[in-house]
Formats: structure tokens, sequence, C-alpha cells
């Protein structure tokens, strides 16, 4: 029986049992941000500790950067705080940070990515749930929390239990207008919310094969979402094309010698799955959701759930959503009116998604009433973007063209959303008050469908608005 | 480093009711905007308590019969979102020191774990017997006992799930793993120097 790249990637960096069973895991690279970092520098202050290998930790800020102005100080002096800590502690303890000045600045998932330092076969840690993102390369990603981003700090190893094996299989040809995120969401609305718990994701099939590395990332990226906390794709040709000539990617010699490491890394094709799910590429649509969390999706032909129909059991739950969301039971989800327009974040904040989303904004206006925005995954995204005249088509569209980071996709900067607004969104989660206001209202969908959604002003099938034989998919 | 061993945990109950409670609800992302965890027990599940004007929201949290509970009832999935481990810190510093659910996300379980806080699963029916009787007691004592893995109350009892690795680490003290971790001293280094590291070329 062979193996799957979790486990080889487990076994080469199990350093040792604890003593209470769990693995002590050796971390091969550290993304950390400013929210979930302070307390533990604090931690390791208060310990007396160094960073163990400060070459193995590489800093950004994303969550609280404003992105209509850097101007410091902050108008939000908490952000600013943040900020003016995360300088200390990366200057304190000799860590790479890339600064709001350096050019590199952006998401955390975007730039590890784009600057190579995320590789195939690494494991790597970062407090942030959507560290799966980084399992696009085959790397073994996890989402942690801050007394564990002490412990990666302190020892450059934590504390884990072994995962699950979960290969999720999609088959066949995506329909035209289906993309990378209507994959994800649809395999969340089959597998539910939290039926990854206790599995690690591995993703393949001919739709994977066919995917480039940003659209593996959107995959990634949702893990999470479906209960997963890791996710992943065995590397290929298709990884090495996207990493080689990155500036933290081997070179020369380095170079031929990573990639047959990264060639041997892949699943066995007898690997051991603890579980396999098959799903047939015909049956994704374009997928919305019109709940408060990710699983509660639909296509954008259907009407949201009718809780009469559905078990007493479940009624209370699907009653709660609708309630939040202000849809009434088995209204099609099509047509539904739409205050903001959010196109960015981790998900789908990275160039292709910009570049597929002009595509289709060209020559369009956004539609009165409806405030668009537009948020670069990073300034590098931000700079191509404006290189390839996108920026201007969003511009000349009537988008707000904004600077790099996390911004409405968990509103912990200036922009948000105002009372029940609702927000076609290219982000990651609806969770209630997810996006600023307690009472504001998220519907999930892949960027091309939040840009038929800014310019009609209602949540619809961007295969009518733009035309579906126009519309080549993923 | 000794830790304090937690075998047990005993106190009154709240119900908080629903699946998939996510980290937004738990920790409204706009409380995340601090440098230290200290005063987070205030942030706690802060948009389903009150409005925006700051008036109180009917929740459990809010009803004075539950005030001072340290044992809160869940249902499944409960902590699913983000890592933000300033979700069970809220819970922690709001005076929690056990969970019951029918499920738990998983980063959130490790968060709470690691700050000595069980969160034992338990069946649908034992958790709804269980608020039913904190609901027509509210001043029910009731015993998470890791040890045991079971819940006790009046004169019931039921069995809970906690994984081996989570029970260990509290039964016997060692649920920070700091202490442990850095122990494998030389296990590391030699790691370092085997494993690659992405260096700017």
């Amino acid at each position: 029986m062979g193996k799957s790249l979790y486990e080889k990637v487990w076994e080469s960096h199990a350093i040792r049992t604890l003593p209470n069973g769990q693995t002590q895991l050796f971390i091969d690279t550290h993304l950390i941000h400013e929210v979930t970092s302070p307390q533990a520098f604090g931690m390791l202050r208060d310990l007396g500790l160094k960073v163990r290998f400060p070459e193995r930790t590489f800093a950004t800020v994303d969550h609280i950067v404003p992105t209509h102005s850097l101007l410091e100080p902050f108008e939000d002096p908490q952000a600013d705080e943040m900020i003016r800590q995360l300088r200390k502690n990366v200057q304190d303890f000799g860590i790479t940070f890339f600064d709001v000045t350096s050019g590199l600045q952006g998401i955390v998932h975007v730039i590890g990515p784009e600057n190579g330092i995320t590789q195939p076969g690494m494991t790597i840690a970062c407090g942030d749930s959507h560290t799966s993102t980084h399992g696009a390369f085959g790397a073994i990603a996890f989402g942690i929390g801050t007394t564990q981003v002490r412990d990666v700090l302190a020892t450059q190893t934590m504390a884990v239990s072994k995962l699950k094996v979960r290969r999720i299989n999609v088959e066949g040809r995506l329909q035209p207008g289906v993309y990378a995120k209507d994959v994800i969401l649809h395999i969340i609305k089959v597998l539910g919310v939290n039926g990854g718990i206790g599995y690690a994701y591995e993703y393949g099939g001919s739709v994977f094969d066919n995917f480039s590395m940003e659209e593996r990332m959107t995959v990634c990226n949702m893990s999470i979402e479906g209960g997963a906390r890791i996710g992943y794709v065995n590397p290929d040709q298709t990884t090495f094309d996207y990493l080689k000539g990155r500036p933290y990617a081997p070179k020369g010699e380095e170079w031929e010698k990573a990639v047959a490491r990264w060639k041997a890394l892949a699943s066995d094709p007898d690997a051991h799955y603890d579980d396999v799910v098959n799903i047939r590429a015909e049956d994704i649509a374009p997928t919305v959701t019109w709940g408060i969390n990710p699983g509660q999706g639909c296509a954008i032909t259907d009407r949201v759930p009718d809780p009469a129909q559905y078990p007493e059991s479940e009624r209370p739950a699907l009653e709660e959503a609708l309630r939040h969301m202000k849809l009434k039971p088995g209204q099609p989800i099509k047509g539904v009116k739409v205050d903001v327009a959010f196109l960015g974040s981790c998900t789908n904040g990275r160039i292709s998604d910009f570049r597929e989303a002009a595509k289709y904004l060209k020559g369009r206006k956004v539609a009165p009433g409806v405030r668009a925005i537009a948020v670069p995954g990073s300034q590098q995204v931000a700079k191509q973007c404006e290189e390839e005249g996108i920026a201007e088509i969003f511009r000349e569209a009537g988008f707000e063209w904004r600077g790099a980071g996390c911004s409405m996709c968990l509103a912990m900067n200036p922009d948000k959303l105002v009372g029940d607004e609702l927000c076609a969104s290219s982000s990651n989660r609806n969770f209630k008050g997810r996006q600023g206001s307690a009472t504001g209202r998220t519907v999930l969908m892949s960027p091309v469908m939040v840009v038929a959604a800014a310019v009609t002003g209602r949540i619809s099938d961007a295969r009518e608005v733009f035309g579906v034989e126009t519309l080549v998919g993923a | 480093m000794a830790l304090e061993p937690i075998k047990q945990v005993q106190g009154r109950a709240v119900h908080v009711p629903g699946n998939d409670i996510d980290t937004d609800r738990i920790t409204p992302a706009r409380y995340l905007k601090v440098v230290t965890f200290d005063g987070l027990g205030e942030a706690l599940f802060y948009d389903e308590r009150f409005n925006p004007d700051g008036s109180e929201k009917p929740h459990p949290l809010n009803d004075p019969r539950f005030k001072g509970a340290s044992i809160m009832l869940v249902g499944a999935n409960f902590g699913c979102g983000s890592s933000r481990e300033h979700s069970p810190q809220a819970i922690y510093r709001a005076g929690f020191r056990a969970l019951v659910g029918e499920s738990f996300a998983e980063i959130f379980f490790g968060n709470a774990t690691a700050l000595s806080m069980p969160c034992v699963t338990a069946s649908k029916a034992d958790i709804e017997r269980l608020a039913q009787a904190i609901e027509q007691d509210p001043s029910l004592l009731v015993t998470v006992d890791v040890e045991r893995l079971e819940v006790r109350y009046a004169d019931t009892a039921f069995k809970v799930n906690l994984p081996a690795t989570a029970q260990k680490a509290l039964v016997e003290g060692r649920w920070d793993p700091i202490a442990d971790l850095l122990e494998a001293g030389e296990l590391i280094e030699q790691a370092a120097a085997r494993l690659p590291k992405a260096t700017r070329q």
C-alpha cells in the first residue's frame, strides 16, 4: 500500500511523540500577521524565550490595513497600535516583514505563494484558518491559534494529532461560467460545514489537474469552511511552472533537486485514503450562498429552501438563516437586491480573479445605488492590475479601486457593511456580522458573479448577464 | 512549569443552543483589534447579546438565572470558522471552564484545550436532557469529569468523549505544551538542518 502526500510529509517532519501522545511536528515555514501574533510575542517575552529560527518566519500586515490611505498614523488608533506593535516585534526578534512600504505587502495567503515562500512538501503554519490555501502547492498548512503561534516561534514545532485523509475527486468538464469558487462551494454543500472535522482533504481528478495554481488556491483556501483544517493538491508541472523564478524559490542546481524531491512527495497511485468522495464536474453550477454559513448554498438557478419541506429538526437552523438574510422561504435566489459588491480576499483576490472579472466588466457600469469595491490581495497584484489596465477597467465601471488587504472579508479595517446591507462577495465567510455589521448580509460567489451582481444590482446568473457562450469557465 | 491538572470541572451550566456557532459570533472581528487578550470576556457573543445601542437582547448569557455559570452546553460544530484564539479566550475570561457539545471545530478545540478548558462531546439527547434540567433548576450543580469521561448532575450521569491526547494533557497538567516542546532540544536542531526553508535567492 502506497502513501499519501500527507503521510509522507508527516513522517519527514515528525520529531517525536509527546508525553500526551500527540506528535511534535517541525514547521518549515511560519507566517504571521498583526492580529494573532502580538499576544504570542507577549507570551514569549513573559517566558524569556527567543524566536528559535527567525529566518523561518515571515510577517505581513493585512487584516487591519486601511485600503483607502496608508497615511500614518492610521485613522483607527487600534489599527495603528497593531501595526506599530508588529513592527516592534519583527525588529526585536529579527523577522522578515513585508511592510506597507515594501511593495510586497498583502494578504498573508497571497504573498506567501507569489514570493515563492510556499513550496511543496513544506509544513506551514499561520495564525489564520485560511492557511489551508498553501496546500495548493502540496504543502501541509495549518491554521493555528495564538498559543500555537508562540509554540512555533519558540520551538519551530507544534503539538498536533494526525488526521485522516479524504480524497475528493472532481472528474469531468466544468460547465461554462463555473469556476474554482463554485467547485469548493459545491463540495462544502455536499459534505457539510463540519464534514471535514478530523480530515485533511486531498483534492484531485481531472478538474484539479487542469486548474491553475490560483484556482487550486481558491479551493484549498475554503477547506476550513468545510471543517477540514488542511486541504491540498499534489504538486505537478503546473506547480513547478508557477514557482520557477519566484524570489524565494530554489535556483539553478537546487531547483532541479527540489523538483525531483517534490515529484516524489505526490501521493502514490495506490495510496491509502480513509475516505474517497467522487464528484462529477458537470453537476456543479454557478453557486451562491443563501444562508449564514458557507454550506448553505445553492445553484444560482435554484430557490432558497422552504423549511416546511424539511424535517422538523432541521427547520430552526433554516429559519434562522432565512430570517437573518431577509429571504422568503422558497424564493428564487436570483434577483435578490444587492447593496454592495466586494471583490477581493485570500479566496479570490489574485491576479487571475481580477483578469477574469475585468473581461466581463469592461465597458459596463456598476448599477446605480450599488457600492462596489475591488481590493487586490497584495501590492504586487495591485501593481499588475495597473500595468495590465485592469484597475482602470474597474475604476471606469464605477468600482472603488483600493489598496491591498483583507478589507471587507472580515471588516477589521474601515471597509464595512452598514446596517442590513446585502453584499455580493468573493470572500469565504457569510457568517452573521462577518462583514462588519451585526445585521449585514453576505452572499458568497465567484468573482465573475460578483461583477454580474455589481452591474445589475441583483444576484444574477453571470451566464445570462454576459452571455453563456462568452464565458469560457475555469 | 507545573500546570494545574484539570481532572474535573464543577459548576452551574448554561445552554447556548444552535449548531455551527462560528467564531465571528463568539467574538466579532472588531474585538480582535487588541494586542493582549485582557478584557475579551466582555466581547463574548456581543452582537448576539446586545443591540447596537447597548441594550440587551434575549440570550442565555444575559439571563440572570444563568449568571456565574462555568460550564457551557453547545450544539454541533461549535467554534467553526476562524483560528482566532480570542474566541476561547473570551469564553474562558467570561468565567467558563468547560464546554459540553455535540462536536467542536478542530482549531477551536485545540485552542481551548491549550487554555485548560476541556471541550467534551456528548450525544444530542444527553445534552438536551441536561439543558432541560438546568432550565428547571438553574442552580443545578454539574460535574464534567475529564478523568472518567462523564458528566454528572443530580442523580444522572452520561458518557462523554474526549480524544485521549487532550484528556491526558488536561489530567496530567500538560495542557500548555510549551515545556514539552522545548524539551526536544537537539531533535529540533537536527530537523532544521535537514528540512527545507524558503530563502531569498
